[in-house]
């Protein structure tokens, strides 16, 4: 039977091509559908991200130009209680020259750390641990050295995968495979001493997921 | 329309099978008097050890499976277990992690001979491109697999190669939180890594018999790289290649039991014996040698995005190669300006391979990106010029001519 010997006679090909389109067009849907569930089953699922609730932690005992590491969904948390010669290095000429990124354009932190001590105060630093390159965790070589982990050391994080250099604020310098400066969390101070990494200080609304790279 | 499969063969039971599934008639036909050229050079075992090695790693990694743990907690401890308590579990595990290296050695070779000979050439083309995807399967499997141990540099080596993906603009970081499962790599990512490591070998089998199949559509090439001209310029498959495909077998498993039994440890990085610490970063992370090069070409370039697509583009120019090279003579023996260069790769990838091991610095980093540039000049600029430029030399006119030329000067 041809499409034009339809039974009621009606010119037959557009109406049998509509009805193919519609029953194809179902069935790309539903397919879709379907796919969607089965690739969002991949993602995080609610226990995960559950234990991925904010921490506090107590800075107390932190003796000065210490870093502490903590764990924070599964990555290092680098809280660090600056020096004053730290401090005075985020402003130091030699080092800043040396920065691909000194004023924090690209959103890798909250707008309250983008200032030129990234951070809510000057003498606390909280970084997010991973290299911006391939995610290692970069070494804490706060101390100007002739040798260690360079030739010339002045100060900062470095990576032991690629090389990657960072000042003493997580900021990457220029010329090293890691595009971006090192992402800092949102967190506050819950009083002098203690804070909570996972939430912004009040009033303030910004989501990790507007950091341009973990 | 129904009916049964008329057989030639005579025993009865088989005959009975055969009628119905005619599995037997395709066997004989396929790998008993299968024409084959007569002209094979031990480069052409390589295919059958490589295929005897896939079952080597399903065998032995089915027999692990049953005791290993995929969870974060017990990876580890279980791998212990598998060590010093399951019986002949040291024996699975050596052959199995020393069977990744001899899987990736005998494949390099194997893809090395298509290469120098031309074996991508037409009609192979499709039969070439299954190849690359078999590769590629093996790298993903033999990533993930390393990831089951659970130790430092399956922590960081994860770590490392899925942070890949966050380099893709805009998506990445959803790509790589989606490939955890989590906000890092973690239970989640090895459960899931444990899931399709097992799964896919199988995948790998089912592309190593389409790869097979086209392989018996197009015919084998052969060292001289020219077509098969008539029934003289082949013999049947069974006897000759069985056996000499034997040969080559028992001499990879000799090797493959030196290394099992007497040097077990020798590609595995010490740092892997240490249990996973996301907290603490390996002086240095190596991939497995097999992926060196590769990890070479990723870090010659300055650039994220840029090293990322520079590694993927490594492997994806080698589906493209059957149209890149121009010339229409399959054998380096035949092409004396194509020869030095297809050397000159080798060394490059080798350059590379030794790069990848050593941190990028000084006189690494150079090394690195000469051998890199090279890399893509011999496939983007090398081999459509050559096609052009060279002048071949004579081809024999079959491949029995030189076959007896040569068993007669030996006797003169
Ligand atoms: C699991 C891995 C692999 C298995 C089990 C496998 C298996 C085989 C077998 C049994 C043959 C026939 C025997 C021979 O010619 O040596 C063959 C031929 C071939 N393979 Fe593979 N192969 C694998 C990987 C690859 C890869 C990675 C490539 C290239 C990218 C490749 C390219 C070819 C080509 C071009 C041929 C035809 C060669 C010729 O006849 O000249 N194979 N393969
Ligand atoms: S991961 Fe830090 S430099 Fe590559």
């Amino acid at each position: 039977m041809t499409d034009a010997t339809t039974a009621d006679g009606a010119k037959g090909p557009p109406r049998r091509d509509f009805l193919k389109l519609v029953t194809g067009a179902m069935a790309a849907v539903g397919t879709g559908a379907v796919v969607w569930t089965f690739i969002d089953s991949m993602n995080p699922d609610k226990a995960t991200i559950a234990a991925g609730a904010p921490i506090d932690i107590n800075l107390a005992h932190v003796a000065e130009g210490q870093q502490i590491v903590v764990l924070w969904r599964g990555k290092p948390m680098l809280v660090v209680k600056r020096t004053p010669a730290a401090v005075a290095s985020l402003k130091d000429q030699k080092i800043v020259k040396l920065l691909s990124d000194p004023d924090s354009k690209v959103d890798q932190q909250p707008p309250y750390a983008q200032n030129w001590h990234r951070s809510l105060k000057p003498e606390i630093a909280v970084l997010i641990g991973v290299c911006t390159h391939l995610g290692c965790l970069p070494g804490y070589f706060p101390k100007p050295s002739a040798t260690t982990p360079v030739p010339d050391w002045p100060s900062g994080y470095f990576c032991p995968c690629h090389g990657s250099k960072y000042d003493l604020a997580g900021r990457v310098w220029k010329g090293v495979p890691a595009p971006y400066n090192l992402p800092v969390p949102p967190y506050h101070f819950l009083s002098d001493t203690m804070i909570r990494i996972g939430e912004n200080p009040p009033g303030q609304n910004w989501s990790m997921s507007n950091i341009v790279q973990m | 329309m129904a009916g049964l499969f008329k057989t030639e063969i005579k025993n009865p039971v088989l005959r009975w099978v055969d009628t119905r599934l005619p599995i037997i008639t395709l066997m004989n036909r396929e790998y008993a008097v299968f024409p084959t050229p007569k002209n094979f050079n031990y480069f052409w075992n390589f295919g059958a050890i490589a295929t005897v090695q896939l079952m080597v790693m399903i065998a032995t990694g089915v027999l692990l499976a049953m005791h290993y743990v995929p969870n974060t907690h017990m990876a580890y401890a279980s791998i212990q277990t598998i060590m010093r308590d399951v019986n002949y579990g040291w024996l699975l595990r050596y052959i199995h992690a020393n069977g990744a290296t001899m899987f990736f050695i005998v494949v390099y070779v194997h893809l090395f001979r298509g290469l120098y000979y031309g074996s991508y050439k037409y009609p192979r083309e499709l039969l070439w491109m299954l190849g690359v995807i078999i590769l590629l399967l093996m790298m993903a499997t033999a990533f993930m697999g390393y990831v089951l141990p659970w130790g430092q540099m399956s922590f960081w080596g994860a770590t490392v190669i899925t942070n890949l993906f966050s380099a893709i603009p805009y998506v990445g970081n959803h790509i790589t939180t989606w490939l955890w499962g989590g906000f890092s790599v973690g239970n989640p990512t090895l459960n899931r890594f444990f899931a399709l490591h097992y799964l896919l070998p199988f995948v790998l089998l089912a592309v190593v018999f389409f790869h097979v199949v086209a392989l018996h559509i197009t015919g084998s090439n052969n060292p001289l790289g020219i077509d098969v001209k008539g029934p003289q310029d082949t013999v049947p498959f069974h006897p000759y290649y069985t056996v000499k495909d034997s040969v080559g077998i028992c001499v990879f498993f000799l090797i493959y039991a030196l290394v099992v039994f007497f040097a077990p440890r020798f590609f595995m990085a010490p740092d892997n014996f240490i249990r996973a610490n996301p907290l603490q970063t390996p002086p240095e992370i190596v991939p497995e040698w097999y992926f060196l090069p590769f990890y070479a070409i990723l870090r010659s370039v300055p650039n994220k995005l840029g090293g990322v697509t520079l590694m993927f583009s490594s492997i994806l120019v080698l589906f493209v190669l059957p149209w890149l090279d121009t010339s229409k003579v399959r054998s380096a023996k035949f092409r004396p300006m194509y020869r030095p260069f297809i050397f000159l790769l080798l060394i490059a990838v080798v350059v590379l391979g030794e790069v990848g091991a050593h941190k990028p610095e000084g006189i690494w980093v150079l090394l690195g990106r000469i051998a890199t540039t090279y890399y893509f000049l011999h496939f983007l600029v090398v081999l459509p010029l050559l096609g052009k430029l060279e002048t071949p030399l004579p081809l024999p006119e079959s491949i029995s001519k030189p076959v007896l030329a040569a068993k007669t000067m030996e006797r003169a």
